[in-house]
């Protein structure tokens, strides 16, 4: 693109001059009681943060036992409640909420170009209501601890004297924060659409918000009542799980993957989403077959329910029913293909940068495919029979949903933090992060793959000499992955005090979020933004003055320049 | 010290006997080359993919990538038959993939006619094995070459019984059979591990696997049986509390890192303290009860997690575990 284009441009940003959301009003109360949904976004990413950072050290812990087969520093029963908690923590606490509630709080109304979400109001009971759920996981570790694991299986949960009921509670108001997000996020991206964007002018993001929401408001209701009849067996002895009481406790386990297997994907779409839109804007390339993309995260929202079945091939499950869990589960891992495929496609012929989002978003398809693919050996009947339950499957889940969802994560948070914040961090030192964490992640889990295909059952808290070398090698790999993950968050909160102000669009992306200034104003924009088509490149400079992207009048392109006519 | 154990795992890692590889452990039964087989090729496919997609992006960031004198090119936005091409075609590897792995689990849960039949039951945190003729062991033996059926129950929470080698699992469900059969071939000792997670000691709840050949089983079997049959009450108490997995939460001395309950060793005929504040002899009808109603009366300072042997030991046995016991402590005297 020739330079003299820049000469002729006109910064075009919205709310100049008005004050960022951040410094409009000042005090605790400004922020405990606000109805903005970007300080809710900020606040849940704080807390979300939080979560993560606990979950974090409880992963640590359990890996540094690890280096020895029999008793290092943990007793089997500390070994058992680290595991529960940080499974507990890191699902309902950190992935769950992570993206719809932090990021998608802050982007949703922004990419809309509207005010707010639908509820504003809705949004602040659902950041209280995850406090509350927070809260009760908090006063069950204080309270005795929980040592069932994440899953809860009944009748160990049953029987077990550690803190199930508060814990149980604690999933219960978490899962009506959930449903308050997604009910609002459906709400929203149904009715308050600007004039002009039309369903397929939409960015991705905001397509896998909605599948998600779809999730959210559907299965959640399950886990909540499964938790409450987990209670009630366990206060007033109904016999519902336990076969003591004439119950049965295979049952417990439908109820909890019919919602648990949906959750993996209420955690993976709007990752999926995230990779969209910053290997189009890094590409500066139309997404190629947007379609496809979209169509493909209500399939999975929909097929995902059929499949939960594939957790349980061997508690005795018929033949038949395996038959068809196993065939289900197939075909839901078509459209995550399909997704990897456009997005590979996206970058064709793209003018690609490698910026810390860009590098993310590398990483994220590495182990995502990776994830992805270790879920055929589960999903196919005879090789399950072998890896389930054992550090293979531990492996497949952390590539899916560290890998995936935790690499989207910081790919978005590195993505919009100049947008939130209004300021750029050290972009080779974010990079460096990524790498580390990248290196680190895989020298982590992918010794658990042998490991567990060698025979190492999961959830063990001494094992056999044989398995050393693996859990040694594991434990190194996941220093690093600590190590990596410190410096990204050094480097995003040194950026906070030190970074350079942040322009408006710093990445040259085309969605309606970069078309307000940074940090956005109050109001999101003075007025209604003009809604084009989305993941536009053409028209979108790099603006040296600006030290960011400015939106340039259409000139006339020189004919072997010639943007692509667009075609739906 | 070091360097021998780094060796054998090393051995054990890369030793190539008996088709254990970098990622399988030895293949023991005759399911493992199928499955085997079948991992093999999914890795396979997954490799070739795998190679693909990164391929292509590594090619794409290095062909592409941002530099002066270069800017994206107009390329189609979307392109319906490769879109559809690339949703379709891998439908047919995974259905290759599906039927492959239904047609070996079918014959994982297929159990020949006239199996060798062995009850197993899981409890917090041990396995019982029981023979036909009654006799019960802490380990499973089995004979080689001719398929076994476990016939399988827990009695507390859920478990699982997992052998690597067999490349066999299947979960225990308290309140009702479920079973599995395997072939093994060749005699050698394996693990055996409890794979869903059932509390406390779940990672200690581990057995092996003896594998006879077929001529030698039923020698083995003759001789254990006579062993029980004919053993004075206080050794054959010693075998019990081995056999019926007291021996995961009872120490018999005074080392009790790790156990879940009060050790044997010189308790019989004292005076303990209970968790509702009485005390109690330590005498016969005490130990009778514990092991019958374990909850009814738990010592101070331990957890009421205890499975009952109500029905899982005769009379003749029971007289035998108090009689260990008793001669666990060489001062008792009984309380009359
Ligand atoms: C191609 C796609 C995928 C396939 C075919 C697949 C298949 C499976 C199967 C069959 C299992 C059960 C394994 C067992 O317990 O024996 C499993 C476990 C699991 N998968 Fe996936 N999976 C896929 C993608 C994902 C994604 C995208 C996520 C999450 C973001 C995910 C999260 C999990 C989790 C959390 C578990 C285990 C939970 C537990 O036992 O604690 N999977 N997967
Ligand atoms: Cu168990």
């Amino acid at each position: 693109m020739s330079e003299s284009h820049l000469s002729t441009a006109t910064a075009h940003v919205h709310g100049h001059g008005e004050e960022d959301y951040l410094s409009c009003s000042s005090g605790w109360k400004s922020w405990a009681f606000t109805l903005d949904h970007k300080r809710i976004g900020v606040m849940y990413l704080v807390a979300i943060l939080a979560s993560f950072l606990a979950g974090g050290i409880m992963a640590l812990l359990i890996r540094l036992e690890l280096l020895l087969p029999g008793k290092f520093f943990l007793s089997e029963d500390q070994y058992n409640h680290m595991f529960t908690l940080h499974g507990a923590i890191m699902t309902f606490l950190f992935l769950i909420p992570s993206i719809p509630a932090a990021l998608g709080n802050f982007m949703v109304p922004v990419m809309l170009g509207v005010k707010d979400v639908a509820f504003p109001r809705m949004n602040l009971a659902s950041f209280y209501l995850w406090i509350g759920g927070a809260i009760f996981f908090l006063a069950a570790v204080i309270l005795g601890g929980l040592d069932t694991g994440w899953t809860f299986y009944t009748p160990y949960s049953t029987t077990t004297n550690t803190s199930v009921i508060t814990a149980s509670l604690g999933v219960f108001i978490l899962g009506f924060s959930s449903i308050f997000t997604g009910l609002n996020f459906l709400v929203t991206i149904n009715m308050m659409r600007p004039a002009g964007m039309t369903w397929f002018r939409m960015p991705l993001f905001l397509w896998s918000l909605y599948a998600t929401s779809i999730i959210q408001i559907l299965a959640t209701p399950v886990i909540g009542i499964t938790g409450l009849l987990l209670i009630a067996e366990r206060a007033l002895g109904i016999g519902i799980f336990d076969p003591a009481r004439g119950g049965d406790p295979v049952l417990f386990q439908h109820f909890f993957w019919f919602y648990s297997h949906p959750a993996v994907y209420i955690m993976i779409l709007p990752a999926m989403g995230i990779i969209s839109e910053m290997v189009s804007t890094f590409s500066r390339k139309p997404i190629f077959g947007y379609r496809f993309i979209a169509y493909s995260s209500i399939a999975i929202a929909l097929l995902g329910f059929l499949v939960w079945g594939h957790h349980m091939f061997v508690s005795g499950q018929s033949p038949l029913a395996a038959m068809m869990f196993s065939a289900l589960t197939f075909s839901v891992s078509i459209p995550s293909a399909i997704k990897v495929f456009n997005w590979l496609s996206t970058m064709y012929k793209g003018s690609v940068s490698l910026e810390t989002p860009m590098c993310y978003t590398l990483s994220f398809i590495f182990l995502f495919g990776i994830g992805g693919l270790t879920g055929l050996f589960l999903g196919a009947l005879a090789t399950d029979v072998h890896l389930h339950d054992t550090y293979f499957v531990v492996a497949h889940f952390h590539y899916v949903m560290m890998g995936g969802t935790l690499i989207a994560f910081l790919g978005g948070l590195h993505y919009w933090w100049p947008k939130m914040f209004g300021k750029m961090y050290n972009e080779n030192l974010a990079r460096i992060a990524c790498l580390i964490i990248f290196v680190g992640f895989n020298a982590t889990f992918f010794p658990q793959f042998i490991l567990g295909s060698r025979g190492m059952p999961r959830r063990y808290a001494k094992y056999d000499p044989e398995f050393q070398i693996f859990h040694q090698f594991s434990t190194f790999g996941a220093l690093l992955l600590g190590a990596g993950l410190f410096l990204s968050a050094g480097v995003l909160l040194h950026s906070l005090l030190r970074g350079r102000r942040a322009p408006a669009n710093p990445w040259g992306g085309s969605t309606l979020e970069w078309k307000c200034s940074s940090p956005p104003p109050h109001h999101n924009f003075d007025w209604p933004p003009v809604v084009t088509e989305p993941y536009h490149y053409d028209h979108i400079q790099y603006d040296p003055k600006e030290g960011g992207y400015v939106e340039v009048e259409e000139v006339a392109p020189d004919p072997d320049d010639a943007p692509l006519p667009v075609k739906h | 010290m070091m360097t021998s154990t780094m060796l054998s795992t090393l051995h054990a890692v890369w030793g190539q006997s008996s088709g254990e590889t970098l990622v399988f452990p030895t293949q023991g039964s005759d399911f493992a080359p199928a499955i085997d087989w079948l991992f093999y090729a999914i890795t396979a496919i997954s490799a070739f993919f795998f190679a693909i997609i990164v391929g292509v992006m590594v090619y794409f960031v290095l062909r592409y990538r941002r530099r002066p004198g270069h800017d994206a090119q107009p390329s189609a936005s979307h392109n319906t038959p490769l879109e559809i091409a690339w949703s379709v075609l891998p439908g047919f590897i995974l259905l290759a993939i599906f039927a492959a792995g239904f047609l070996i689990f079918l014959d994982l849960r297929r159990v020949p006619e006239g199996a060798y039949e062995i009850k197993v039951t899981a409890r917090k945190w041990s396995w019982a094995f029981e023979y036909p003729n009654g006799l019960v062991m802490e380990d499973l033996h089995v004979p080689a070459d001719r398929p076994v059926r476990l016939l399988m129950s827990s009695m507390d929470v859920i478990h699982s019984l997992f052998v690597p080698a067999f490349r066999v699992k299947q979960d225990l469900v308290p309140g009702r059979y479920t079973e599995m059969w395997f072939r093994a071939t060749g005699a050698g000792t394996h693990r055996l591990y409890c794979a869903e997670y059932c509390g406390q000691k779940h990672s200690t709840m581990v057995a092996n696997v003896v594998v006879h050949e077929p001529a030698d089983f039923e020698q083995w079997l003759r001789i254990e049986t006579d062993k029980t049959n004919n053993l004075p009450p206080a050794e054959l108490g010693a075998l019990l509390y081995k056999r019926q997995g007291c021996a995961q939460c009872h120490a018999i001395d005074d080392n009790v890192q790790g156990k879940a309950g009060p050790s044997f060793a010189k308790t019989f005929g004292t005076q303990q303290r209970l968790t509702n504040g009485e005390s109690v002899t330590i005498e016969e009808n005490y130990l009778r009860r514990s092991i019958l109603e374990p909850l009814a009366q738990i010592r101070a300072g331990f957890q009421p997690v205890m499975p009952t042997y109500q029905g899982r030991l005769r009379d003749n046995e029971i007289d035998a575990l108090i009689a260990y016991i008793k001669s666990l402590n060489p001062e008792a005297t009984p309380k009359e």
